[in-house]
């Protein structure tokens, strides 16, 4: 079944066609759903694909809300003064952008991405927990929902950061404080089900003959950020229900008066906030480790060393935490040693960007939509990884700590790098999912609108950081405004432009120009061997998977 | 392949720019301490080893896309592994970082050393402003945002200082080593003044650490860093720095004017005299929580127009503004304000927005209940 498309190179594929044996017939079948139709259907799904699908939607959906909350945000800071909003909702709409971009746009998209092709890339018929999985999406509609609901209650939603320091946000936090808090454990419990059914799908459904070093870096990254969930979601439940027995109980965990310990909750979020960080970017190593050797038309550089590098800087991040409090009055040995530590992570991050260019080097190179984004997610994610590497100067964060410096820093690694990685992986295995190619002209406008939208939102945030800019302010002094100025225009150029990224998403599941099961002629993996669209039921007789001498 | 011109004209734009805005002092200030160019120093150097690293590693990754491009019929060679080069690319950054370390250590073991000062100040955030003690001098006051309310909401053109500037300045000795005691009353706020490079978070429960001996005379400007709530944005911090013997001039006429304060207290006070003087308290401490009006923010911060439950208990609410309420946003005000200012504060309220109880409350009587 699977259709020849003509080989610009000889293929290399690691695959007897085993899976393929059933014929015609076979995937005939496989494409058959039998259920509940219409909506019960996608309610009761256990399906991988459909699961997938449903994350993937919702993760847009957040997207979306989340940055229509920073495009309030930026209108207000488009010149000093204020103008649209007061500074309550001005701070509900900082903490509600962070919030729901990080727990409900980045993390259920990779999820999505996670869902639909782990079972593909390793030659499994589904998730290994597949009702499991069911629960876990449909955790998170209602966390969100009523995460949302937060800003119509009485004194607000959450208005203290996404970071929600305390004491702020205990005694000095509007009531919906405790919503917030049941919303952030369903979503925490979302997190840790999907990442033990991912686990357990690594572990034991991969195709026979693919031993863990054979694995699409993509599964291995995520291997890892599962193993990361689940070490520090239950963490984050920790501190989020010290709070709501300060709030409702009582109890003075973090309450000073009460002989609480305000210092304390910073080092169980960050304990906690920063593993998340590289929960949010592992998997985007991985699939930039796809996209590139397939349009470089040559092996990933040095895949051992990938391996071997992202284990490392899951290890370091459980080491690192601190860094985020070299100004809280840590004793001077606790901040060497985060000094040290934060800047020793710069070294196996150093080998991905270096493995990726030698990938590059001497390949055969085409620039189709999702290599675009791929690439700029190289250039992009190493300046966000530079401004890094400046921050865990210690003496230095002094001044740059808590500044627009900062959210330059941690925007470029999350917008071009997170984000520009789901994208790209959207871009690439859209072929996959609806059997037509995306619409590369649509593709390129939207590519180009997002890079020049971002760059000019975050790029000029450096600068407004070092002149002395601090975060989260809702009106500035007159000497930051020509550069707010700037990242404003940038941000609702940015914005606008992912109106694209819909209109071709919707473009390329109605129609286009069909796409062979392997839909790019570099591509190697176990997921370009089915047809596309992939049929409701891949693998379901596991394909024989011959190692690859490396 | 279009990747290509725009990419690198992309990159071009972005190094253009970026070294404008330095050229423009759109950086870390260079400061008035040694402590301040150190640490800029170490800025500008991480800073250009990111420039140096950016180039060779853009140039090759550029010279790789437009080298081999497939539509120029490039064809893909096979390596995929080089233990000699993965070995030199682990290694020469690890070398550079601990070149970069090396320096870091040094500074900031001058930054952690506050020993032997010469003046010592307490400084206390709270919701929304900051409040300074030189301890042993018997001098404190609160320093609020001076900025009118006209120029945040657009009514009025926007001064040269708009948002940087406060009532009272922190008054500072040149020369002189200054240690700060950092704290807060309620959240977590942080006491920032880029010029001095000084950054501290002020933590209720905790008292930090800082130094400074400033070099130039001259008003350094800073803010809160620290999200600590609606008026986070509005809490300046304004530093004058002045020769020491301006200084000690300055110093003791505070502590004059401090004794004729606490000398109020034993005097009976007339009834406006309390009410003026409340005024003045009230709008620059309260009314950020509860309102000019007295209309507060329910619910966090209750009305105090309107609300006959308070009026009809005078002890309470004496309780209240000594004590604070535990467990509230409200804090005590015993140590933050004098006996004569709570006493002026509780009449004013007592009595202003239709609350005309007819109270007033005696700095004798506050002192009393401190004692
Ligand atoms: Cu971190
Ligand atoms: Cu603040």
């Amino acid at each position: 079944m699977a259709p020849k498309l003509p080989p610009r190179l000889p293929p290399q594929h690691p695959l007897e066609q085993a899976g393929e044996a059933a014929g015609p017939a076979g995937h005939a079948e496989a494409g058959y759903h039998h259920g509940p139709k219409g909506l019960l259907r996608w309610l009761l799904t256990t399906n991988h694909k459909e699961i997938g699908t449903l994350y993937l939607i919702f993760s847009l959906s957040m997207f979306f809300i989340g940055g229509i909350f920073a495009l309030v945000v930026r209108a207000e800071l488009f010149q000093p003064g204020l103008q649209l909003v007061q500074p309550e909702f001005f701070n509900q709409m900082t903490t509600m952008h962070g919030l729901i971009m990080v727990f409900g746009a980045v993390m259920p998209g990779f999820v999505g991405l996670a869902n639909w092709m782990i079972p593909l890339q390793i030659g499994a018929p589904d998730m290994a927990l597949p009702r499991l999985n069911n629960f876990s999406f449909w955790l998170l509609p209602v966390a969100f929902t009523l995460l949302l609901s937060t800003l119509l209650m009485p004194g607000g939603g959450p208005n203290f950061g996404w970071t929600f320091y305390a004491p702020l946000s205990t005694t000095y936090s509007p009531p919906s404080t405790t919503f917030f808090i049941l919303s952030l454990h369903m979503a925490g419990i979302s997190s840790i089900l999907g990442a033990i059914n991912i686990i357990a799908t690594i572990l034991n459904l991969r195709a026979p003959g693919m031993r863990m070093m054979d694995m699409p870096l993509f599964v291995w990254t995520w291997l890892i950020t599962a193993f990361l969930l689940i070490a520090v979601m239950p963490v984050l439940a920790g501190v989020i229900t010290m709070m709501l027995l300060d709030i409702n109980f009582g109890t003075s965990f973090f309450n000073a008066a009460g002989g609480g310990d305000p210092v304390m909750f910073q080092h169980i979020f960050w304990f906690f906030g920063h593993p998340e960080v590289y929960i949010m970017i592992l998997p985007a190593f991985g699939i930039v480790s796809a996209i590139i050797p397939t349009f470089a038309r040559k092996r990933l550089f040095g895949y051992a060393s990938m391996v071997y590098a992202t284990s490392s800087i899951a290890i370091l991040s459980f080491l690192v935490w601190a860094h985020h409090m070299f100004a809280v009055g840590l004793p001077l040995v606790a901040e060497l040693f985060f000094m040290y530590t934060t800047m020793l992570i710069a070294v196996p991050t150093g080998v991905k960007v270096f493995n990726w260019i030698a990938t590059l080097f001497q390949g055969s190179i085409s620039f189709e939509t999702p290599m675009l984004f791929a690439l700029a997610f190289v250039v992009l994610f190493s300046i966000g990884g530079f401004s890094g590497l400046m921050l865990a100067i210690a003496p230095a964060d002094f001044q740059y700590h808590d500044t627009y410096f900062v959210v330059a820093h941690f925007h470029y690694v999350l917008v071009p790098g997170a984000v520009f990685a789901i994208m790209a992986a959207v871009y690439y295995w859209l072929p996959k999912w609806t059997g037509h190619y995306p619409n590369e002209r649509l593709g390129r406008w939207h590519f180009w609108t997002s890079v020049v939208g971002v760059n000019l939102t975050f790029f000029p945030m450096h600068f407004s950081g070092l002149a002395g800019m601090p975060r989260r302010i809702p009106d500035y002094a007159l000497q930051f405004a020509d550069f707010n100025m700037a990242s404003s225009i940038g941000a609702l150029l940015f914005g606008t432009s992912q109106l694209l990224f819909v209109w071709m998403i919707i473009k390329c599941v109605r129609g286009g120009e069909k796409a062979p099961a392997k839909a790019w002629d570099g591509a190697e993996d176990l997921e370009w061997t089915v047809p596309s669209p992939a049929p409701l039921h891949t693998f379901e007789t596991p394909p024989r998977f011959q190692h690859q001498e490396h | 392949m279009r990747k290509l011109p725009g990419g690198v004209a992309a990159i071009g734009g972005g190094v253009w720019l970026t070294f404008s805005a330095l050229a423009h002092g759109w950086n870390m200030p260079l400061g008035v301490t040694a402590l301040s160019r150190d640490i800029h120093g170490l800025h500008m150097t991480i800073f250009w080893i990111c420039v140096v690293i950016g180039v060779v590693v853009f140039g090759v990754m550029f010279y790789s896309l437009f080298r081999y491009r497939r539509s120029k019929g490039a064809q893909a060679s096979l390596f995929h592994e080089n233990t000699k080069v993965e070995v030199i690319w682990t290694t020469v950054p690890l070398l550079i970082l601990i070149g970069m370390a090396l320096p870091a250590t040094a500074t900031l073991k001058q930054m952690y050393d506050a020993k032997d000062a010469d003046l010592d100040v307490m400084v206390t955030g709270q919701q929304w402003r900051w409040h300074y003690e030189y301890l042993g001098e018997d001098v404190a006051f609160t320093s609020n945002l001076a900025t009118p309310r006209d120029q945040i909401d657009g009514a009025a053109a926007k001064g040269e200082n708009y948002l940087l500037e406060v009532d009272e300045p922190l008054v500072l000795p040149v020369g002189r080593k200054v240690r700060f005691l950092l704290t807060s009353d309620d959240v977590v706020h942080s006491w920032w003044v880029p010029d001095l490079a000084v950054k501290q978070d002020a933590i209720p429960g905790f008292v930090n650490e800082n130094w400074v001996r400033i070099e130039t005379p001259g008003t350094y400007r800073g803010q809160c860093t620290e999200l600590c709530g609606r008026n986070h944005g509005f809490m300046p911090v304004v530093v004058e720095a002045m020769e020491p013997d301006a200084f000690d001039s300055w110093l003791a006429e505070r502590q004059q004017a401090a004794a004729r304060e606490a000398s109020g207290v034993d005097r009976e006070w007339a009834m406006d005299e309390l009410m003026s003087r409340g005024q003045q308290v009230y709008e620059s401490i309260c009314a950020s929580c509860h309102q000019v009006d007295g209309s507060g923010n329910p619910p966090v911060f209750p009305a105090l127009a309107n609300n006959p439950a308070l009026m009809a208990e005078r002890d309470r609410h004496i309780a209240t503004v000594i004590n604070g309420v535990a467990g509230k946003p409200m804090p005590a005000f015993s140590s933050s304000l004098s006996p004569v200012e709570i006493a002026a504060v509780i009449t004013y309220e007592r009595n202003a927005w239709g609350n005309d109880t007819g109270d007033s409350v005696q700095p004798s009587e506050i002192q009393a209940r401190l004692e």
